[in-house]
């Protein structure tokens, strides 16, 4: 079990290390990497506990989607940087204080919930309940139990896409575009002119 | 009987109720017609009255005409009482007004608001018939107030002139000074007695005249006490020493006004109160000799203003003063009846004066400076007699071993006796004694020079020198009708009154002149018991009106000495030495007596800076720092502007930066947990 | 003994981390996006930690679904950004005080 110690403790050290310079990284291009670094660390964990299916459906979807996403915008907005990081020290006591406070009493929370609530009583963790393969458990409920909410979660993408579309969508003018429909219903009578050329003679306009 | 009472005394309310309210509808003739019509009728009603008292043996009633205030052991009605005392009041009070309103025709004729000037003169005829006709407490101070109120009226009648409402002010805040002590005196009076009906209070006073009041560690006596308070009243309304500043303004009213109010009417209700309330007085000695005290001063005091004053009615208002003195006087020595006689030939004879000066003042064209009159009695003949009459009357001649002479002489030498002769165990009243005959030589003075400044000597008032030459005057009554003076085109030259004004005054003279010879056995001679009829009360003790036809021939006489001293002076100085304007010359040297006198003794300097500066500045006390700081500034004011700025600062939260939310957020996160852990362990 | 307090400690620690970065960032809109990232991380591990130590797989969905709008969200933030970006010519945070108050 010293294994998996060290690894739990790497893992979390990561992640936390790397959330806190997400946040206080000067260069955004840093800052979305330190996400991505934040990501891979919590999917080990999520390995660690047993629900290997998650932590794959995150770095597929985090990581691959939503991080890449960022860092296309990130990319693709021309800022200045050297102004970005002015009134960073200001707040950094009152807000650390609360966060400080904050942690604490979560993990208070946490304590006490862990030595007596329900979860205390289980043993070792299980994250695939039946014996079963981990994605097999939640594909047993998914689609079965869940389904109305696995559809709805369908729809809320689908109002997101077209959200993100409808926003940033502009029609810039003097971008040439094909209409399919006005080519194909061209005729030879407005395609075509015949002209009788002479032999030797080029066509002159 | 009872009827012609009340109709006596409402007809003049009515009629001024027709005239105030429609006056401008029915119009100016038909408005003087009611007002004169209504008080001609009450004036002959009550000589009918006064004659069945007098000489058709009629007893004493009360007509109850309505509930006023009942509550407990607290009951007063508005009723007509009719004894001894309320007739002599209502011939007074109604002849005197018939004539001032027949008068009135003639001198208010160039006067816009003729309809609302009757109808005050009205208003107050009913206030003051109500008062003297009161039973209790309640309707006397009724009348008091209501008479005071007219006074204000008519004092303001003038009211765009600014020095007509002050006056008017003045004349209501005196008289509300004295007032306050009235009403204290009343107060004291039911709380020591429990009823305020004067026919259930007079026969309790013998049994309760020891009645005294522990305060301070000390033991007052009551009757003092309510007496002295009632006294203050008193004073207010008569223009007493200390509370008199407001009469000499008061002369800013039209003339008639001052004929009716300030001469024979108003200022002698607190005579008649006191006279009514005699089975107080006469167990309440204290009182009694500060009353003496009172009025020998302020005659002695008025006397000497008037000696030294240039507008001629401020002369007559003074001497008004002055005789209202003798009258306090007569009452405080326990003269009551020689008092009431004096209040009723002075009637007479003031209200001459005051028409008579009317007169002269509507012939010069509304100049009211002695200064300028002179060698008059060949253009106002008929003024000049009736003044002349009125002089003598006031000044007191007569012959005393026959028992002869004008209205004053019967009364005032009256007065003069009874003092003496209470002044032999009163040591007050022989100061009253001495006082009165000095006086009286101060009075006569006085009262000739008007008449020889007036109507003797060279003419002063030049064609260069005219009435509308003096707006600037502080003695120019009306100025904008003196412009109307002008537009008539007429000469300048001072021009006899017409007939309307003139019938008073002939009137009034017979009256000064036969007053005291008829009425003279009725008041104070063989029959004023029969005539008084208990009407007014003297203690046992009290001989005083006995005594006084008893004194010594020396003492009846000196009164008349005095006059005639006075008068010899006044032809000396203004008629043989006339021409060289002896008078002015000492009165320009502006010697310390002089100044003294002319200022008023500085009582309106003394009073504008103790209690007039002391109340405008408690009034700004209470309004800047009181009204202004403390209730607006707690009160709507504070609050609003608390509501503001707390709503600007709350406003501040609203920042529009999203960090400063989610940090908002955060607090709120932290704060909802730390409560859940504490309450839910 | 690595038992189910240590996750949630991460968890939490993780979460601070998130709304830290929130309020703390002046300058930047898309640190505030990456932390929103970051705190639907830490409910995420919570979700997981607990639907392993409950033995019920409920946990697990849930964490897909939070996932799932998780990144919608992302997709539509962003896309507001870029419009925000196109009509103010940069992302500080500081200058968008239209709701001042």
């Amino acid at each position: 079990m010293a294994l998996q110690a060290i690894a739990f403790y790497l893992l979390a050290f990561v992640t936390i290390a790397a959330g806190l310079l997400v946040v206080s990284a000067r260069n955004p291009v840093h800052s979305v990497l330190f996400l991505i670094t934040a990501f891979f660390s919590a999917a080990g964990l999520f390995v660690l506990l047993g629900a290997e299916f998650l932590a794959m459906l995150l770095i597929v979807v985090y990581v691959g989607a939503v991080a890449v996403l960022f860092l296309f915008v990130v990319m693709m907005l021309d800022v200045d940087f050297a102004e970005l990081r002015q009134g960073f020290a200001q707040y950094l006591p009152i807000g650390g204080l609360v966060g400080g406070v904050l942690t604490l009493e979560m993990v208070f929370v946490a304590a006490t919930v862990a030595t007596n609530g329900a979860a205390a009583k289980n043993g070792l963790p299980n994250a695939s309940p039946g014996g079963v393969p981990n994605t097999e458990a939640i594909g047993r409920v998914l689609y079965t139990d869940y389904i109305f909410f696995f559809q709805l979660a369908g729809l809320v993408l689908l109002v997101a896409m077209i959200g993100a579309i409808v926003l940033t969508l502009r029609h810039k003018p003097g971008v040439k575009r094909q209409d399919i429909g006005k080519q194909v219903a061209r005729s030879p009578k407005t395609g075509m002119t015949l002209v009788q050329i002479k032999p030797g003679e080029g066509i002159s306009e | 009987m009872q009827t012609l009472v009340t109709i006596l005394v409402f007809a003049p309310i009515i009629a001024a109720a027709i005239a105030g309210l429609f006056g401008r509808r029915i119009g100016d003739v038909a408005s003087q017609s009611v007002t004169t019509g209504a008080l001609i009728l009450s004036c002959a009603l009550s000589w009918y009255t006064f004659s069945q008292w007098t000489w058709g043996h009629m007893e004493a009633f009360t007509v109850n005409l309505l509930p006023f205030i009942h509550i407990g052991d607290f009951q007063a009605n508005w009723s007509i009482r009719i004894d001894a005392l309320s007739a002599t009041m209502l011939i007074v009070v109604t002849t005197v007004s018939a004539l001032v309103h027949i008068y009135s025709w003639g001198y208010m004729a160039e006067d816009d608001s003729k309809p609302r000037f009757f109808a005050y003169l009205s208003l107050f005829t009913f206030a003051m018939l109500s008062l003297v006709t009161a039973a209790d407490f309640m309707q006397l101070f009724f009348g008091w107030e209501g008479v005071g109120l007219a006074s204000y009226l008519l004092i303001g009648f003038w009211y765009k002139k600014p020095s007509a409402s002050a006056a008017a002010i003045k004349a209501f805040v005196v008289n509300r000074v004295g007032d306050f002590g009235f009403a204290l005196g009343i107060m004291t009076t039911y709380w020591a007695f429990g009823t305020i009906q004067f026919a259930e209070l007079f026969p309790m006073i013998q049994a309760n005249a020891g009645k005294t009041w522990e305060f301070a560690g000390h033991v007052w006596p009551l009757m003092d006490i309510a007496c002295f308070l009632l006294f203050i009243g008193a004073m207010g309304k008569s223009a007493q020493f200390f509370l008199h500043t407001w009469l000499p303004d008061a002369m800013e009213g039209p003339t008639p006004v001052s004929a009716l109010i300030h001469a024979a009417t108003m200022v002698t209700a607190g005579v008649y109160m006191l006279c009514l309330l005699s089975p107080m007085f006469e167990y309440a000695p204290v009182a009694k000799n500060i009353v003496t005290v009172i009025g020998a001063v302020t005659a002695l005091f008025a006397a000497t203003v008037g000696l030294t004053q240039n507008d001629i009615k401020r002369v007559i208002a003074y001497s008004t003063c002055s005789q209202l003195g003798y009258m306090f006087f007569a009452a405080g020595v326990g003269a009551y009846q020689a008092a009431m006689f004096h209040l009723f030939t002075h009637a007479f004879f003031k209200a001459l004066l005051f028409l008579g000066a009317g007169s002269v003042i509507h012939g010069m064209h509304h100049e009211q400076d002695m200064r300028k009159y002179g060698a008059l009695a060949k253009l106002l003949p008929i003024t000049f007699i009736a003044m002349t009459i009125g002089t003598i009357a006031i000044t007191g001649l007569g012959f005393p071993p026959l028992h002869l002479g004008f209205a004053g002489f019967y009364s005032k030498d009256t007065i003069i006796e009874a003092a003496f002769a209470a002044g032999g165990h009163n040591s007050i009243a022989m100061f009253a004694w001495v006082i009165g005959v000095l006086v009286a030589g101060l009075t006569s003075f006085y009262s000739w020079r008007l008449a020889f400044f007036t109507f003797n000597g060279k003419a002063r008032w030049g064609h260069d020198d005219h009435a509308h030459d003096a707006h600037g005057h502080d003695a120019h009554a009306h100025d904008d009708h003196a412009h109307d003076d002008h537009g008539h085109g007429h000469d300048h030259k001072p021009h006899e009154s017409p007939a309307v004004m003139l019938f008073p005054l002939i009137v009034l003279s017979i009256g000064a002149i036969a007053a005291g010879f008829v009425f003279n056995g009725y008041f104070v001679g063989h029959h004023q018991e029969e005539f008084w009829r208990g009407a007014i009360f003297t203690a046992p003790s009290n001989q005083v009106l006995h005594h006084a036809h008893e004194v010594a021939e020396w003492v009846k006489w000196s009164p008349l000495i005095a006059s005639l001293v006075g008068l010899l002076i006044a032809v000396y100085v203004y008629l043989i030495k006339g021409d060289e304007r002896l008078g002015l010359k000492l009165a320009e040297r502006k010697g310390p007596l002089y100044v003294f006198f002319y200022n008023k003794w500085f009582f309106d300097e003394l009073y504008q800076a103790t209690f007039v500066r002391a109340a405008k500045f408690l009034g700004d006390l209470f309004w800047k720092g009181g009204d202004q700081k403390i209730i607006d500034g707690l009160g709507p004011d504070g609050v609003s502007h608390v509501s503001y700025e707390v709503g600007k600062r709350t406003g501040k939260l609203q920042t529009g930066y999203l960090y400063h939310y989610a940090f908002v957020m955060l607090l709120g996160v932290a704060g909802l947990l730390t409560f859940a852990l504490y309450a839910f362990r | 003994m690595i038992g189910l307090p240590h996750y949630l400690v991460v968890a939490a620690i993780l979460f601070t981390i998130g709304v830290f970065g929130i309020f703390v960032n002046r300058k930047n809109i898309i640190v505030i996006l990456m932390s929103i990232e970051l705190i639907l991380l830490a409910v995420n591990i919570n979700l997981v930690a607990f639907s392993a130590y409950l033995h019920d797989v409920a946990g697990q969905i849930f964490a897909m679904f939070v996932l799932t709008v998780a990144a919608a969200e992302a997709a539509v933030g962003l896309a507001i950004l870029v419009t925000f970006f196109r009509n103010r010519g940069d992302i500080a945070v500081d200058d968008a005080s239209m709701m001042k108050g």
